[in-house]
């Protein structure tokens, strides 16, 4: 990490400087919290579905469970954050486009089929090529025509959920077909949730990618300076456009996941705000949203603390309509206790007490 | 006895794994011009951030005429009366010149917009600075917004004035415009403090030097009793011959009859404004284009490169003709390219030296053969230990390294790449004459073992000491050629002021 210094000494010392510090804290205060007020938040059981299948049950399934899609979307929020400087606030609606167009492929002309017009794998690859395309054109607007990616996004923002309800005629699709909604829950047999495997996969893939492609050190050398870049033989709008179309593809996946977990679609509400849910995760990774340096693996992190906090919220009974004012002030919590300044100072207290105990 | 406006006595600080200074001590007095001076990190510019409040000193005290004051903020030492022009410029290039002079220096929310312009516009007819109050300051030249920096220093009644490296981006006669401010100034009882690299300039305008290496002082001289090689000998603390051996070495170049151009270039321009222009350069030759700031010559390299956009002209590598039109066409070709603008066109300043050392080589490894951490290791600890690269770590960020070390990191870059045809476009600005001098050197060992290198300097003794030829432009026109005992500065001189021009 950038600040391996002699600031902090030991392994708390090192940890207080490294970025995955800041959501692991996190993610630490909130089970914390959950083991003084509820330890059955952590209990799991394993039960059987309404179809026989064994299944898992319990908050932390949940909340891996239902953290999927926002890990999935955090892979490339987090790559267009580095390498724009700006974030996609077109995310939901582009989820609602993806989802309509695989409905639209799987129930063909009638929006209630009694069975699959196509291979579910045909339709998630149209609901690839959909989400790229969306993401094309965000990276064109932003990469060619240097129109800032929040206003740049801003347009599908706008005209996703329309266009999403246009891809059906407006007709709201009922996928019978029980198979489909095996991605949104469970597979036969295997008590472990589908969008978890997903979500792995998807983690997996980017792994390697980081690791047996140059994407990472790209990425952040056009954040941190394109003038420089370029002269290094790099395509600074290319490489805009291409964190774009990645995007892209994990909000596909992500709207797979949203689709099937209720075999149908409902344009205005699907994956509502969702946009802001990822931005945050970047955030929470102590990610600079500026661009620059990222670390993957924080953001990732911060999406499941972010759904932790969600479960936690349900769990003691927080109605749906305060929720979004609890989180605000959990998150202004994080935010600032993530700040450069105060972990210095933390940092500081820490040392003191240890150097009072080395000397006792 | 002359009365001290500044004194500062046995300054520490202590960054993670540097000792930046030790027990300095510096000594302003009232109406002098100071010149400090030593390598890149001596401490130059760490003592100054100390004195401006933009670190905290770990140890020491500082004394404003008689009186002991802590500055903990360059606010603070604003209002204490010690003002400061740094290096690279930091005023805010889309705001108007009048309001980057009065910027964070009005009281309360109500502005006179008006009488601020009539007060700027005062100011700068007074130190006829070519800029007008409302225009905006990016659309000044670099040197104009130098000199706007200065005036805003200078308006704002300061006993002591810090000056840090303000003309690395000035032609001559701007800085003779400078230094007559600087005389006035002195005149009025201001005390300067001059940071530069240029040693003319400190024995044209400078009363004493302080001297500092490796963090600590080496002492305080009158101009008048330091000869220069005696300085340089304190700058670097060893006696130095160096600058002498290395002129017998330049020009040793032999060029053979009907030997193909390493490079050529016909009737080359781009969308900078250029006339189309030829070029050529040999293997083993080292040669430079030189003329006034500019006069073009970064424009031509750029073109070269592909790094501005051509829009004419054929380029040839061995003899083949080749398509250049984008730098990774360049890198291909064996052609490496330092910009002249390290801090916009060459660091990636968050990234890590090692990072910043094979980004270059790994672009044209391609993206789908990453280096391992081990040999990424590898490479930088090799360059860094070549280069002589003063460094924390490998993994330290780039942009916490003095300039001239950042230099180097970039040039540790390119070289990586191992190139046949190597562009150097002023390695030299802003950095100490030990690494100066090193560079030079480097720049002749790479050319005798057969490198072709263009070099570009501000400084024609720096060009006279490394180039066997020199391509002399002006006004974007390349105007002569100089080559075996043409090579001095009197013919220079006279072929860019376009008297004696034996070209077209």
């Amino acid at each position: 990490m950038a600040n391996n210094n002699k600031s902090g000494s030991g392994f708390f010392g090192k940890l207080i400087h490294n970025q995955i510090f800041i959501p692991l804290a996190a993610l630490l205060l909130l089970v914390l919290f959950n083991l003084v007020f509820d330890p059955s938040f952590f209990k799991i059981t394993l039960g059987q579905n309404a179809a026989g299948n064994p299944v898992l049950s319990g908050y932390l399934v949940t909340i891996l469970d239902y953290g999927s899609e926002l890990a999935i979307l955090a892979i490339g929020m987090t790559l267009v954050t580095a390498a724009s400087g700006g974030q996609d606030i077109s995310v939901g609606a582009t989820i609602a486009i993806c989802g309509s167009a695989l409905l639209r492929v799987l129930c063909g002309r009638n929006s209630r089929p009694d069975e699959l017009q196509a291979p579910i794998i045909v339709a998630f690859l149209v609901a690839c090529i959909v989400g790229m395309l969306c993401g094309a054109f965000n990276g064109m607007l932003v990469s060619i025509f240097k129109i800032q990616p929040m206003v740049a996004t801003l347009i599908l923002f706008t005209a996703g959920r329309s266009i999403a309800a246009w891809i059906n005629n407006n007709e709201l699709p009922i996928v019978g077909d029980p198979t489909f909604a095996y991605f949104g829950s469970f597979f036969p047999g295997i008590p472990i949730p589908a969008p978890v495997f997903i979500a792995a996969f998807c983690l997996i893939i980017i792994f390697v990618v980081l690791k047996f492609t140059t994407l990472g050190l790209y990425t952040q050398a056009v954040g941190i300076n394109p003038s420089s870049s370029r002269l290094n033989g790099l395509n600074p709008q290319f490489i805009k456009f291409v964190s774009f179309v990645i995007l892209g593809l994990c909000v596909a996946v992500a709207a797979l996941i949203k689709v099937s977990r209720l075999s149908t679609i409902n344009y205005s509400v699907i994956a509502k705000d969702i946009e802001m849910d990822a931005i945050l995760a970047v955030a929470l990774g102590g990610n600079p949203l500026g661009g620059g340096k990222f670390n993957m693996w924080a953001s990732i992190i911060g999406a499941y603390v972010i759904q932790f906090l969600t479960t936690t919220l349900y769990k003691f009974k927080v109605s749906s309509d305060a929720l979004s004012a609890y989180k605000a002030v959990v998150v202004i919590l994080l935010v600032v206790f993530s700040a450069p300044t105060v972990r210095e100072w933390i940092g500081a207290k820490f040392k003191k007490i240890t150097a009072k105990k080395g000397v006792a | 006895m002359e009365k001290a406006v500044l004194k500062m006595r046995g300054i520490d600080k202590v960054f993670p794994g540097v000792r930046a200074l030790q027990g300095v001590d510096f000594t302003l007095c009232e109406g002098e011009i100071h010149a400090l001076m030593g390598e890149n990190g001596a401490g130059k510019s760490t003592l100054i951030k100390v004195l401006t409040g933009v670190y905290a000193k770990d140890a020491g005290e500082i004394f404003l005429g008689d009186k002991p004051v802590t500055i903990k903020s360059p606010q603070d030492a604003q209002n204490m009366g010690i003002s400061t022009v740094y290096q690279e410029i930091t005023l805010c290039p889309n705001l108007s010149v009048a309001e980057n002079m009065f910027i964070g220096r009005t009281n309360g929310v109500i502005q006179n917009w008006k009488k601020m312009n009539e007060d700027a516009g005062k100011i700068l007819n007074e130190l006829a600075i070519p800029a007008k109050p409302a225009q905006q300051l990016a659309s000044c030249s670099i040197a104009v917004q130098q000199m706007v920096a200065i005036a805003r220093a200078v308006d704002m009644d300061c006993k002591v004035l810090i000056l840090d490296e303000p003309t690395s981006s000035l032609d001559e006669q701007e800085v003779a415009k400078l230094f007559k401010l600087m005389r006035d100034l002195k005149a009025k009882g201001v005390g300067i403090i001059f940071v530069t690299h240029f040693l003319d300039q400190v024995y044209e305008v400078c009363d004493k030097i302080t001297v500092l290496r490796d963090g600590q002082l080496v002492g305080q001289y009158e101009i008048k009793d330091l000869p220069r090689v005696q300085l340089v000998s304190k700058m670097l603390g060893k006696e130095l011959d160096d600058m002498s051996d290395i002129k017998s070495e330049g020009g040793s170049y032999d060029r053979k009859e009907g030997e193909t151009p390493v490079f050529e270039s016909k009737n080359l321009s781009s969308t900078e404004a250029i006339y189309p222009f030829d070029f050529y350069i040999n293997k083993g030759e080292v040669n430079g284009f030189t003329g006034l700031l500019g006069s073009g010559r970064s424009e031509c390299v750029r073109a070269i490169f592909g790094a501005d956009r051509n829009l004419s002209g054929e380029k040839f590598r061995n003899g083949k003709s080749v398509k250049i039109s984008k730098p990774i066409d360049a890198m291909k070709k064996g052609i490496a390219y330092l910009p002249e603008d390290r801090k916009v066109d060459g660091i990636v300043g968050d990234l890590s030296v090692r990072e910043n050392i094979i980004l270059a080589y790994q672009v044209l490894k391609g993206a789908f053969h990453p280096f391992s951490k081990a040999e990424a290791y590898k490479f930088a600890d090799e360059y860094i230990k070549l280069l002589d690269i003063k460094t924390a770590s490998a993994d330290t960020p780039i942009k916490s390294l003095s300039g001239g070390n950042q230099q180097k990191v970039i040039l540790a870059r390119w070289l990586l790449t191992h190139p046949d045809y190597l562009i150097l476009d002023e390695p030299t600005r802003g950095i100490d004459v030990g690494t100066k001098v090193d560079i030079q050197k480097l720049v002749l060992k790479l050319a005798s073992e057969g490198m072709a290198v263009t070099f570009i300097s501000s400084e024609t003794d720096e060009m006279l000491r490394t180039c066997s030829r020199l391509i002399v432009m002006r006004d974007r026109h390349v105007v002569g050629e100089l080559t075996g005992d043409d090579l001095n500065q009197n013919k220079i001189m006279s072929t860019i002021a376009g008297g004696d021009s034996n070209g077209k």
